[in-house]
């Protein structure tokens, strides 16, 4: 079979939601210079920084891009979305698999009270109108790790639309202040999820995996109010964070549980849109942003140099950095969509409209949903401000970074020092160093009641700061800093302390 | 005892006149004889014989289930059967064997039914003869009858007897020549467009059609899914009432299923006059093709009513014409969603081409469904592209809320039920059927029946009479969405009026005073 499309996602990437300090957009038309470039571990091939095209030259107009999002997250539920068959990541093949999801003859679509409520709860965050009656629709393709021929989608009439997406964005000279920024959210869908197809080119034939056929999807559709890859990256970066904070979504990408298309047109201003191409495959937020940035840049060259957008789908090359158009073979799609003839229309009620004497397990309320919302990202960071006096750039970074807003609680429970002095050491030297080592939070092997332990030295002057870091450093394990350690301790002892004894005592005590 | 109805064997098996076990032998040999018939496409004689001796233990412990308890039923084969070859008469799904029961299949399991076998019918259900399924025609047991030959003989321009054979009507043909045959007592059709009705009238039978979201259609292989309902093919009205009470209810996988309760058990009252009874006859019913004894039977139906005290009046279905074509748009774009699950990937015909994915699916599809399931797929895959879809797909489907509106329009005016023919006139031999194609047939054939379905209502055919020829003629009464009961109770009723006489198959039958003895001649026939 020849279809050389793979659809994986990639797996065990660490840092999937690393700061994404890439674009510059916000400084468009600043003087030209190199941007720092802070992603780790990948060298960037053919990726041009972005601004470089974008400054204006003599007697030439300025180029704007326009960026739209759709956004499939999968949702956290134990069933899918239509049956009964259990939801779990990286189980063996086909072994989540209900008569349904291979879509033998006869089987019909059960909708999942969960999925529905996990929709409702994510529109409601996102500040959608939510269809108190929303329709289903059959969606034809014939691809093999979609069984029944159709995709069960929201076309007509989804079930929440027009709600909007704040998220911040850094800019400035250190990129140290947040500016608000809002997109435009058409509409919140449910839809199954595909399968999953495994070519091996080699023995020529395609591997099919049902265990993701009919999880329950939501899809996100953002309007095209972002202009770079930053502005979409800080943006996904949000709604994961959002999607998480509710437990509608896992939005773990490299799990595929978050996966972003993009479509990206550039224009001049002031003159209508121009051919949009779609991105695919974008399966971190880092990659995101990268090609967005790449295929904008890629549209310039191209119309700058007489050429022309086709409107196609192209897919990120991640090694290579670029895009790289998808030649889809079966041409224009028509995918003949139609109403799902087995699903009833999804009703939904509120306090007014609820009947009495409703069966609540028969009923879903939409006010009774909103008042189970949990605290939203943005709330939480607003607390942060208020309560340690914190930058807001700073909450940014403590709910960005994994388990790190944890660690901050953790530390700021156990410590005398200043919340100040924490955040400081905590967004500086610990995730700095967490960052050098590449490590996760989960990872560190600074845990809390140390770092805790350590401020509480430096607060009641016991050790300097400089001694504090360098305990850091060796709880770090990194081998010059001990070597340091020992020689502060040989000082203080005016070299009557053994340096072995010194080290082993050290090493004992730092339980290295 | 073959010839008895399923209420009478339910009676004798309760008082140890017959054993399940004897009652199953009897219908498989009988099936064994008819085999010519191809009423059956699998005969499950194992699985029949064990449930049998399951129900006779049940009896002989006094812990009968029911009046379904030990009675031999059939199956059509759109019907998932777990362990069953269930192939939809395609070569599609030959070989296919379904990994759980339809929820009906189950609910007369349950009640400790003997499934006897999976009957025949057309490709997926599509036609209206069931002559075009890859197993070959169905046979009409009526072609074999006394009644039939008889006639026959005085015709001199009668041709060669064995190729001059009736069809039984489709598509669930299958199922009403084994319950008109006698191998079984009762069997489940399908009816999307007139499905069993049609073969009912034209095998001498009761054939009902359950309100939309009465009776779970989980594991009914799909035709069109908006219209579908599982079928039930009997010989007499209260048989029809004691099936629908074994089947209807609500089903959590089905959720186009109904929620509201029903009472059960189905039990309908025996009416003693029909005054009260306001009957309507849709003067858009009286086409010129409806041929004249069908439409003489009809007016003595409608008089028998008056004179019984009813209120006879002519009402309007307006929007009737537009009924079938508008059918074919919705039909088909429905087809050729449902069929695209038939890649031959996870189950049934694959090709052994392997060059690509698509020459593959090609192959496949080509190879696995006939002319008329591939000219449905076309001409719906035709109707559903963006280009069309408003034309075509949207237009249809507010012409059926119009034709559904129709019957509103009209129960609201008083009617309790409507009246009409369900076929144009009496089954035709299979060599004179096969004159007109498939998509011609469907289309005359169901233009009484099939704007029953677009509404969702349930409707019943009734046997009324023999024609000239000796051959059955079905009328159908039509009722309120939900109001299944009370159509029964009135078709039940007008049954009892006209007593239709009973299939006479001697030739065919060892048994014959087994059938002889329910022989009832036509005492109050509206023939006269």
């Amino acid at each position: 079979m020849a279809a050389p499309m793979l659809r994986w996602g990639c797996r065990g990437r660490r840092w999937a939601f690393a700061r994404v300090d890439g674009g510059s957009c916000h400084r468009r038309g600043a003087p030209t210079g190199s941007t720092s470039n802070q992603i780790r571990g990948e060298s960037s091939v053919a990726q041009q920084p972005l601004h470089t095209a974008q400054k204006t030259r003599k007697g030439e107009h300025k180029w704007a891009a326009v960026v739209g999002l759709e956004i499939h997250a999968q949702i956290s539920s134990n069933s899918k979305l239509f049956s009964g068959s259990q939801v779990r990541f990286s189980a063996p093949p086909n072994s989540l698999v209900s008569f349904f999801d291979a879509s033998l003859p006869g089987t019909l679509p059960v909708l999942n009270r969960r999925c529905v409520e996990a929709a409702v709860m994510t529109g409601l965050a996102l500040n959608c109108h939510i269809n108190k009656k929303s329709l289903f629709d059959r969606k034809h393709y014939f691809y093999a790790d979609l069984p029944a021929g159709y995709q069960i989608t929201q076309q007509r009439l989804p079930i929440a639309v027009n709600g909007s997406l704040i998220y911040g964005v850094c800019a400035g000279k250190k990129q140290s202040q947040v500016i608000p920024k809002t997109v435009r959210i058409k509409q919140i869908q449910l839809e199954q999820d595909s399968g999953k197809s495994l070519h091996d080119n080699l023995r020529s034939q395609t591997l099919i995996d049902l265990n993701r056929a009919g999880v329950g999807l939501l899809e996100v559709v953002l309007e095209p109010d972002m202009s770079c890859g930053e502005e979409a990256a800080t943006a996904v970066r949000e709604l994961q964070l959002i999607l998480q904070a509710l437990g509608t979504s896992q939005a773990n990408m490299a799990e595929g549980q978050l996966r972003v298309d993009a479509n990206i047109s550039v224009h001049h201003p002031g003159e209508p849109l121009g051919v949009r191409t779609e991105v695919k495959n974008l399966n971190s937020i880092r990659f995101l942003a990268k090609a967005i940035d790449y295929e904008i840049q890629r549209q310039i060259n191209e119309l700058e140099n007489g050429g022309e957008i086709l409107n196609e789908t192209r897919s990120f090359h991640h090694k290579l950095g670029c895009t790289m158009s998808m030649r889809d073979k079966e041409g224009k799609q028509d995918y003949r969509f139609m109403p799902e003839p087995n699903l009833p229309p999804l009703v939904l009620y509120d306090a007014t409209s609820l009947p009495a004497g409703a069966d609540p397990q028969q009923v879903i309320n939409i006010d009774q949903i909103r008042e189970t919302l949990p605290e939203l990202p943005s709330v939480t960071r607003e607390k942060l401000v208020q309560q340690y006096g914190m930058l807001l750039e700073h909450s940014f970074t403590l709910l960005n970074e994994v388990g790190l807003l944890e660690f901050f609680q953790n530390v700021i429970k156990e410590t005398r020092a200043e919340p100040k002095k924490v955040t400081s050491w905590v967004l500086n030297t610990f995730l700095g160093y967490l960052k050098q080592q590449n490590l996760a939070v989960s990872e560190s092997p600074v845990t809390p009641s140390a770092l805790a332990e350590l401020l509480d030295l430096l607060d009641s002057r016991t050790i300097s700061s400089s001694a504090a870091k360098q305990v850091m450093d060796v709880k770090n394990r990194n081998p010059r800093a001990i070597n340091k350690l020992i020689g502060l301790v040989r000082k203080a002892t005016q070299s009557r302390a053994d340096p072995v004894m010194i080290k082993e005592i050290l090493e004992k005590k730092l339980s290295l | 005892m073959l010839g008895r109805s399923l209420r009478e064997v339910s009676a004798a098996l309760k008082q140890g006149q017959i054993t399940p076990t004897e009652l199953c032998q009897k219908c498989l040999s009988l099936i064994k004889k008819t085999k010519f018939l191809n009423a059956y496409i699998t005969v499950s004689e194992e699985v029949a014989l064990k449930q049998a001796e399951e129900s006779e233990k049940r009896y002989k412990n006094g812990q009968s289930l029911g009046d379904l308890d030990g009675i031999p039923i059939a199956v059509k084969d759109n019907f998932s059967t777990s362990g069953i070859e269930t192939t939809c008469a395609s070569n599609m799904l030959k070989g296919y064997i379904p990994p759980y029961n339809a929820t009906v299949v189950q609910k007369l399991l349950d009640q400790g039914a003997l499934l006897m076998g999976k009957t025949n019918l057309d490709e997926f259900a599509m036609g209206s003869g069931s002559t075009d399924g890859v197993f070959g025609p169905v046979k009409n047991p009526w072609s074999y009858s006394k009644q039939y030959r008889e006639k026959r003989k005085q015709n001199p321009h009668s041709e060669n007897e064995d190729s001059d054979w009736l069809i039984t009507g489709g598509s669930s043909g299958g199922s009403a020549a084994a319950v008109s045959a006698f191998t079984c007592y009762a069997a489940l059709g399908s009816d999307t467009g007139g499905s069993t009705r049609n073969p009912a009238a034209h095998c001498g039978l009761v054939g009902f059609k359950p309100s939309y979201g009465l009776v779970s259609r989980h594991g009914l292989i799909p035709l069109v899914n908006s219209m579908d309902v599982p079928g039930i093919l009997t010989r007499c009205v209260n048989d029809a009432a004691i099936v629908l009470g074994a089947l209807a209810g609500p089903d959590p996988r089905d959720s186009t299923t109904v929620h509201e309760p029903i009472s059960k058990p189905f039990m309908l009252p025996s009416l003693a006059d029909v005054s009260k009874l306001c009957i309507g006859i849709p003067k858009e019913y009286l086409v010129p093709e409806l041929s004249s004894e069908v439409q003489s039977l009809w007016s003595k139906a409608a008089d028998l009513f008056e004179s019984e005290g009813a209120k006879v009046i002519e009402v309007s279905l307006p929007h009737t014409s537009y009924s079938i074509v508008c059918y074919h748009v919705l039909c088909t774009s429905e087809v050729a969603s449902n069929m695209a699950r038939f890649d031959g990937l996870q189950y049934g015909h694959r090709c052994d081409i392997d060059v690509s994915t698509e020459a593959m699916y090609a192959a496949t599809r080509r190879e696995g469904f006939n002319d008329v399931v591939r000219g449905r797929i076309l001409s719906g895959n035709f109707f559903l592209l963006k280009e069309n879809y408003e034309n075509y797909f949207v237009k249809a489907q507010k012409v059926r809320r119009l034709i559904a509106n129709d019957f509103v329009n009209a129960f609201n005016s008083g009617v309790d039920v409507l009246l009409t023919p369900t076929t144009l006139s009496e089954a035709v031999p299979y060599l004179e059927f096969i004159k007109e194609d498939n998509r011609t047939r469907s289309a005359q054939d169901d233009i009484f029946t099939q704007a029953v379905n677009m509404a969702g209502l349930p409707a019943v055919s009734i046997p009324v009479a023999l024609s000239n020829q000796g051959l059955p003629i079905g009328l159908q009464f039509i009722g309120r969405a939900f109001c299944d009961q009370q159509l029964l109770t009135v078709a039940k009723w007008f049954e009892k009026q006209v007593q239709f006489p009973v299939i006479q198959l001697q030739e065919l039958m060892d048994d014959c005073s087994a059938v002889l003895e329910n022989e009832k001649l036509a005492s109050v026939s509206l023939k006269q």
